[in-house]
C-alpha cells in the first residue's frame, strides 16, 4: 500500500486493493479533490472509469465509515513515472446517482463517463456532452442496471411445434 | 437535472432530426454548445496548462462555409461499423465526431449471466483480432480473485500464444493499412502470413479466431506434437518477410508522403486522452505493460520496447512493424525456454478431472458435470487486471459477489479509449488523411462497442 498524496483531502478512507497499490473511498465532495491530488502527484493517466450497480449485492466489504450506496463509480488511475495504480471507488448515490466529471482533469475520461451514463444512468456534473454513446438515442432505460432484465431470443427446435 | 448538460431525444435539434442518432451526432456549429466545441477542439489544450476560452473557438468562421458529412458506418476504410461525422471546409476537416455503438451487443451484460468457465467464450469475441489478449486479461482477473497459481508451462504457453496473436493482429493492421493507402499487395501479403498463425491456432486450440484457449487456471490444451517445428517456420517466415514489407512500404514514396508528418500527436495530448499502446509509444513514451508492469513471464525474456519520436502516422506504422520483429524474438525465446509440466492448474476447483477418470469414478463424473453446468464460485471481491494488448492497455474489472457468475464484468477496451484521439488527429487534415488516421489508430469495432 502506498500513502495518499500530500495534497489529498483529509479523512479519505483507504484500503488494500487487489492487483493495485491503493484503494480509496472518497465521498462525493472529496472525489474531485482527491483525483486532482493524485494527478498532481504524478498519476498521468486515467486508465479506466466504470460504473457498478450494487443493487443485488449490497453487503460488500467497505472500510469503516463508508456508506454503501447502490451505484458506485470506479476509477483506475495509472502513474507512468512511478509505475503504480490506484483505484478510487466513490459511492455515487442510490436513486439519482450523480458525481463530478473528471473531464477537466483527464479529458480522456469523456467517453468512459458517457458510457457509464449510457449504461447505468449515472450523471456526471461538468461533462461537456452527456449523451448516449453505445445505445441508440431513443433507448429507454439503462441496460447494465441490475433491474434491467437480459433479453431473450426464443429458441425454436426443429421438431418442436411452432408458435402458431 | 435541469442544470446538467444532458441532451436527450426529446430536445431534438434542427438538422439532426432526420438522422436516427439525434443528439449523439455532430451538431451544426451554431447549435453546438461552447463547452462541447471546447471539448472537440480544445480539451487537450488544457493538458498544456492553458485555459481554453470557450468563446475563442473558430468564431470567425461562418456556418454556411462548412459542410457536415457522414463517413460510414458502412465505409470500407472505417474497419468495421464506425461512423464519423466530419465538418469540412472544402477538403479540410474541422471537427470530427465518432458515432459508435453500431456493433454494441451488450457483452458486459452477457458476461453477468455466464459462469466464469463460460466467460472466456464471451470476452474472446470482443477484440476479434487478438482473442488471446482478451482471454488473458479476463482469466488473470479471475485467477487473482481465486488466488490460484498457474503452472509455469501454462504461463509460457500463454505468452507464446499472446505474442503469436500480437503478430497476427499487427499483420492484419499492416494489411488493412496498406489497403487504405492503395497498397493492395500489402493486403494480400498481410493476410497470407496471418494464415500461418491461424493454422497454428487451429492446430493448438481447434479454432482459428475465437479460441477460448486461455482458461482460468491455465490453458485449454497442451501444445500439439511438433509445435516447435511449426513455430520455427512461422518465426523464420514472418521475420524474413517483415523486411519485404519494409521494402514494399517504407521504400514507397507515395506511402511515405501520406504517412510522414501526417496527424501528429504529442505525448501530453496522448496521456491526457488516455491513449495507450503503439499510439502512445509513437510519441516517445516508453510505456509497455510487458516491460513496465510485467505480467506472465515477460520479465524473463529479452525484448525491446519500440518507441517513436514524432507521433505521426509513420511512427505508428514503424512501431507496429518493429513490434512484429520483437514478438518474433519473444516467441523464439518461448521456444527455447518452454518448461515441462502441467498446462493447467491441478487445483480441482477450476480444473475438471482427466477424461480417463470420468469413465471409472462417479465422483469424477459429478465433479466434471458440476464444473461445466454450475461452474465454480469465486470469493467476493473486485479486481482490475491489465495487460498490453496489440492496441494498448486492455483491462478487465471484475466484481464477484461470491457466486459462480461475475457480478460485474467491465472491459477497458484500448480501442474505445484511443478513439477519443480521432477528432484531435483529424483536425486540420485532409479527408484523405482522415482515412490514414482511422487506420493508424487501429480501432477494432467489436472492442469499441462490446
Amino acid at each position: 500500500m502506498i500513502p495518499l498524496p500530500p495534497t489529498a483531502p483529509p479523512g479519505v478512507p483507504t484500503s488494500e486493493a487487489l492487483a493495485s497499490d491503493l484503494g480509496c473511498f472518497p465521498t462525493l465532495e472529496q472525489y474531485l479533490a482527491l483525483v486532482a491530488s493524485f494527478k498532481e502527484d504524478g498519476f498521468e493517466l486515467c486508465a479506466d472509469l466504470c460504473g457498478v450497480d450494487y443493487l443485488e449485492h449490497p453487503g460488500r466489504a467497505l472500510p469503516e465509515g463508508v456508506v454503501a450506496t447502490r451505484f458506485e463509480v470506479v476509477v483506475n488511475l495509472l502513474s507512468l513515472s512511478k509505475r503504480q495504480r490506484v483505484r478510487i471507488r466513490v459511492q455515487a448515490g442510490n436513486d439519482e446517482a450523480r458525481v463530478n466529471s473528471l473531464f477537466d482533469l483527464y479529458p480522456g475520461s469523456e467517453a468512459m463517463e458517457r458510457e457509464a451514463f449510457d449504461l447505468f444512468g449515472i450523471l456526471f456534473d461538468g461533462h461537456p456532452d452527456l449523451t448516449r454513446i453505445l445505445m441508440p438515442e431513443d433507448w429507454e432505460g439503462h441496460p447494465l442496471r441490475k433491474d434491467y432484465s437480459v433479453g431473450r431470443v426464443p429458441v425454436q427446435f426443429k421438431e418442436a411445434p411452432g408458435p402458431r | 437535472m435541469s442544470d446538467l448538460h444532458v441532451r436527450s431525444a426529446e430536445r431534438l435539434d434542427p438538422l439532426t432530426v432526420e438522422t436516427s442518432e439525434g443528439a449523439q451526432g455532430l451538431q451544426r456549429r451554431d447549435f453546438t454548445k461552447k463547452s462541447e466545441l471546447g471539448r472537440e477542439v480544445g480539451a487537450v489544450l488544457r493538458a498544456h496548462g492553458l485555459m481554453l476560452d470557450p468563446n475563442d473557438v473558430d468564431v470567425e468562421r461562418q456556418d454556411d462555409e462548412t459542410m457536415i458529412i457522414n463517413m460510414g458506418p458502412a465505409h470500407p476504410s472505417t474497419h468495421g461499423v464506425l461512423r464519423l461525422m466530419l465538418e469540412l471546409d472544402g477538403e479540410f476537416v474541422l471537427r470530427t465526431k465518432p458515432v459508435i455503438g453500431y456493433l454494441h451487443t451488450g457483452m458486459e451484460k452477457t458476461g453477468e449471466v455466464l459462469s466464469y468457465v463460460q466467460g472466456g467464450t464471451n470476452v474472446t469475441r470482443m477484440d476479434y483480432l487478438s482473442p488471446i489478449a482478451n482471454e488473458l486479461s479476463y482469466c488473470m482477473a479471475v485467477e487473482k480473485l481465486l488466488d490460484i497459481e498457474v503452472p509455469e508451462r501454462a504461463t509460457w504457453i500463454r505468452m507464446l500464444m499472446a505474442e503469436l496473436n500480437r503478430i497476427s493482429s499487427h499483420l492484419v493492421w499492416m494489411a488493412t493499412n496498406g489497403m487504405d493507402l492503395g497498397a493492395t499487395s500489402m493486403m494480400i501479403y498481410g493476410f497470407r502470413e496471418r494464415e500461418l498463425i491461424l493454422a497454428f491456432f487451429e492446430k493448438t486450440a481447434g479454432l482459428r479466431l475465437n479460441l477460448n484457449y486461455v482458461r482460468p487456471g491455465g490453458v485449454a490444451a497442451d501444445l500439439p506434437d511438433g509445435w516447435e517445428d511449426d513455430v520455427e517456420v512461422i518465426c523464420d517466415t514472418i521475420y524474413e518477410r517483415t523486411f519485404e514489407y519494409d521494402e514494399l512500404l517504407t521504400g514507397q514514396p507515395i506511402f511515405r508522403l501520406r504517412m510522414e508528418g501526417v496527424a501528429p500527436i504529442t505525448a501530453e495530448e496522448a496521456l491526457a486522452l488516455g491513449v495507450t499502446g503503439p499510439v502512445l509509444r509513437s510519441t516517445g513514451v516508453p510505456w509497455d505493460l510487458r516491460r513496465t508492469l510485467p505480467y506472465l513471464a515477460y520479465d524473463q525474456v529479452d525484448f525491446d520496447v519500440i518507441v517513436g519520436t514524432y507521433g505521426d502516422n509513420f511512427d505508428r506504422y514503424a512501431i507496429r512493424l518493429n513490434e512484429i520483429r520483437e514478438s518474433v524474438r519473444i516467441v523464439r525465446q518461448c521456444l527455447e525456454k518452454m518448461p515441462r509440466g502441467d498446462y493447467r492448474s491441478q487445483d480441482p476447483k477450476v480444473t475438471p478431472p482427466p477424461r480417463a477418470r470420468i469413465g471409472e469414478s462417479m465422483e469424477a463424473l459429478i465433479h466434471h458435470f458440476k464444473l461445466f453446468t454450475e461452474g465454480f464460485a469465486v470469493p467476493t471481491g473486485e479486481v482490475y487486471s491489465a495487460i498490453e494488448s496489440p492496441r494498448g492497455e486492455l483491462g478487465c474489472y471484475l466484481v464477484s459477489d461470491g457466486g459462480p457468475q461475475p457480478y460485474r464484468l467491465h472491459v477497458r477496451a484500448p480501442s474505445f479509449v484511443n478513439m477519443q484521439a480521432v477528432p484531435l488527429l483529424m483536425r486540420g487534415g485532409m479527408v484523405s488523411d482522415a482515412i490514414t488516421v482511422i487506420s493508424t489508430i487501429d480501432p477494432i469495432m467489436g472492442e469499441v462497442d462490446r
